[in-house]
């Protein structure tokens, strides 16, 4: 291994040469003539199109709205993950019989790919609002879970124990004691949750949804324009790097916070 | 009533699939608002007493009352403070100090004053919007105390609590700490392995020998403190200057000795 320290310039450079390298590749091998334009569109025209689909309605709405659709399931599904998983999992950390009832059933049902819950949220919850979260939560409830169940078992005992000896019971110590000790993992974990929420997403809109990101993808597809497919799969990556930038800043503020 | 009592206390511990005795024996009445100070060769268990009359762990066999009751789980009458704080990190020293309070469901405004009162006492001033990582240690200790305090419990435990503290910082908390008792009496128990310590807080001092833990023997210090009048001294070098002081700590010194060498 050599990761030695990079200079100021490097940190920002050596990305955008990545992305440099990139382009300048993608545009050699399009213009080539070796593919299809049809196929493979230029980033320039990925640009034009992308630009174009902000003012033009395509699969019935624009791509803001689009991306606005999607934003709202997602916050759903994500939200929904982060109430219920952060919390179950903190009374697990301190319930040993909520952990032998919960842990079995948690084990089986996280093996199931977030798209394979797909068919049964179709079923049951169509494909309006609820299908969608519903796949989402499957995808982002886990870390949620886990992280918030090993944040607080891993709390050191000190400080659960001064807790009890000056009076406090099990609400007080889960909510003063296990909870804020545990943000540190709660948020690493709600990071890991948030990136596999929104990747879930897109796969639930592929099959189970009449806009959104991923509708408008499979629309492309289907009316074989590949640079449309090009411009989603570019609106998904950059919101999916924006929430992930979001959760580290603030998972940074509450390191500062807490002074380690 | 408040007063401590170990009864035929023994305290097995699992060591390499073997069950291993930690404590064996103990015999010990902690009276009503007396302060005992346990010395003892680290590995004795004195720490494991402690934490038994704190409801942490519990006897193999015997039995430990506090009050009349056999102890069975944590509570706010008997307050520690632990060698390492444990401070919540996550709060500032205000609300260190108030966790107790809120626990109790002490009311708001009753929670502040005595909040406040315990800043005073303890020199916190200026301090109570700061979090635990941004004091000193022997500052950290103070609000320790006075979390422990602010409770007004029955029972005072302290686990070596100025064992983390360099020397100078450990001397005036030692100073602070016999002005706080002998104001405000209260049932303590005090762990510490610093002989000169116990002798200059304790009423008596139990004497531990090392594995199995058993109580050696046990030193009526506060008899001698009355009659030599220690406590006209305001500074404990020169209470550790008299005869007295001198003598006790020698003997105490001498039976902690006769037990490291048996173990060599």
């Amino acid at each position: 291994m050599n990761r030695t320290a990079l200079t100021p310039t490097e940190t920002w450079a050596l990305p955008l040469a990545g992305l440099a390298t990139l382009l300048v590749a993608w545009t050699a091998i399009a213009s080539s003539g070796l593919v299809p334009s049809q196929f493979l569109p230029t980033p320039l025209a990925v640009a034009q199109r992308f630009a174009e689909l902000t003012t033009k309605p395509f699969a019935g709405y624009t791509i803001q709205q689009h991306l606005l659709s999607s934003v709202g399931r997602y916050l759903m599904g994500f939200g929904l993950a982060a109430v219920i998983g952060v919390p179950l999992g903190l009374m697990m950390g301190w319930y040993r019989w909520l952990d032998d009832i919960v842990s079995p059933l948690f084990e089986a049902i996280r093996f199931v790919a977030p798209i394979a819950w797909v068919p049964f949220a179709a079923l049951w919850f169509g494909t309006g609002i609820g299908g969608p979260t519903l796949i989402i939560f499957m995808g982002a409830f886990p870390p949620a879970l886990i992280n918030a169940y090993r944040g607080a078992r891993f709390v050191e005992p000190r400080y659960i124990e001064a807790a009890q000896t000056l009076g406090a019971g099990s609400f007080r110590v889960i909510t003063q004691v296990l909870l804020p000790a545990s943000v540190p993992s709660i948020v690493a974990g709600l990071r890991i949750s948030a990136g596999l929420g929104w990747q879930s997403l897109v796969g639930a809109e592929l099959i189970v949804a009449s806009s959104g990101i991923g509708y408008l993808l499979v629309k492309g597809q289907s009316s074989i324009s590949t640079a449309t497919v090009m411009s989603g799969m570019i609106a998904i990556g950059v919101v999916g790097f924006a929430i992930d930038a979001i959760l580290r800043r603030v998972e940074a503020m509450i390191h500062a916070r807490q002074g380690r | 009533m408040s007063e401590i009592v170990f009864s035929g206390v023994k305290r097995m511990f699992r060591r390499n699939g073997q069950d291993v005795p930690a404590l064996d024996g103990i015999d010990l009445t902690v009276h009503e608002r007396e302060f005992v100070a346990i010395v003892g060769p680290s590995g004795c268990g004195k720490t494991t007493c402690l934490r038994m009359v704190a409801g942490l762990e519990f006897p193999s066999e015997g039995e430990v009352k506090v009050g009349g009751a056999a102890v069975r789980a944590p509570g706010p009458d008997r307050a520690v403070v632990f060698q390492q704080f444990a401070l919540f990190p996550w709060k500032t020293v205000a609300e260190n100090i108030e966790f107790g309070l809120k626990s109790k469901g002490v009311a708001n405004g009753a929670r502040r004053d005595t909040v406040v009162r315990f800043v005073e006492l303890m020199g916190l001033q200026g301090y109570e919007g700061a979090f635990p990582h941004q004091l000193s240690g022997g500052m950290q200790q103070r609000v320790a105390i006075a979390r422990a305090y602010a409770l007004d419990p029955a029972v005072l435990l302290m686990d070596e609590p100025f064992g983390a503290l360099d020397a100078q910082t450990r001397t005036v908390m030692q100073e602070e700490l016999v002005r706080l008792a002998r104001r405000n009496p209260r049932t303590v128990l005090f762990i510490t392995h610093a002989v000169e310590e116990a002798v200059y807080l304790a009423d008596r001092v139990v004497v531990m020998t090392r594995r199995p833990g058993r109580i050696r023997e046990i030193i009526d210090v506060g008899t001698i403190r009355r009659a030599e009048n220690w406590d006209r001294f305001e500074r404990i070098e020169e209470v550790m200057d008299q005869a007295s002081f001198v003598h006790l700590r020698t003997h105490i010194w001498k039976r902690l000795r006769t037990d490291l060498q048996e173990e060599t």
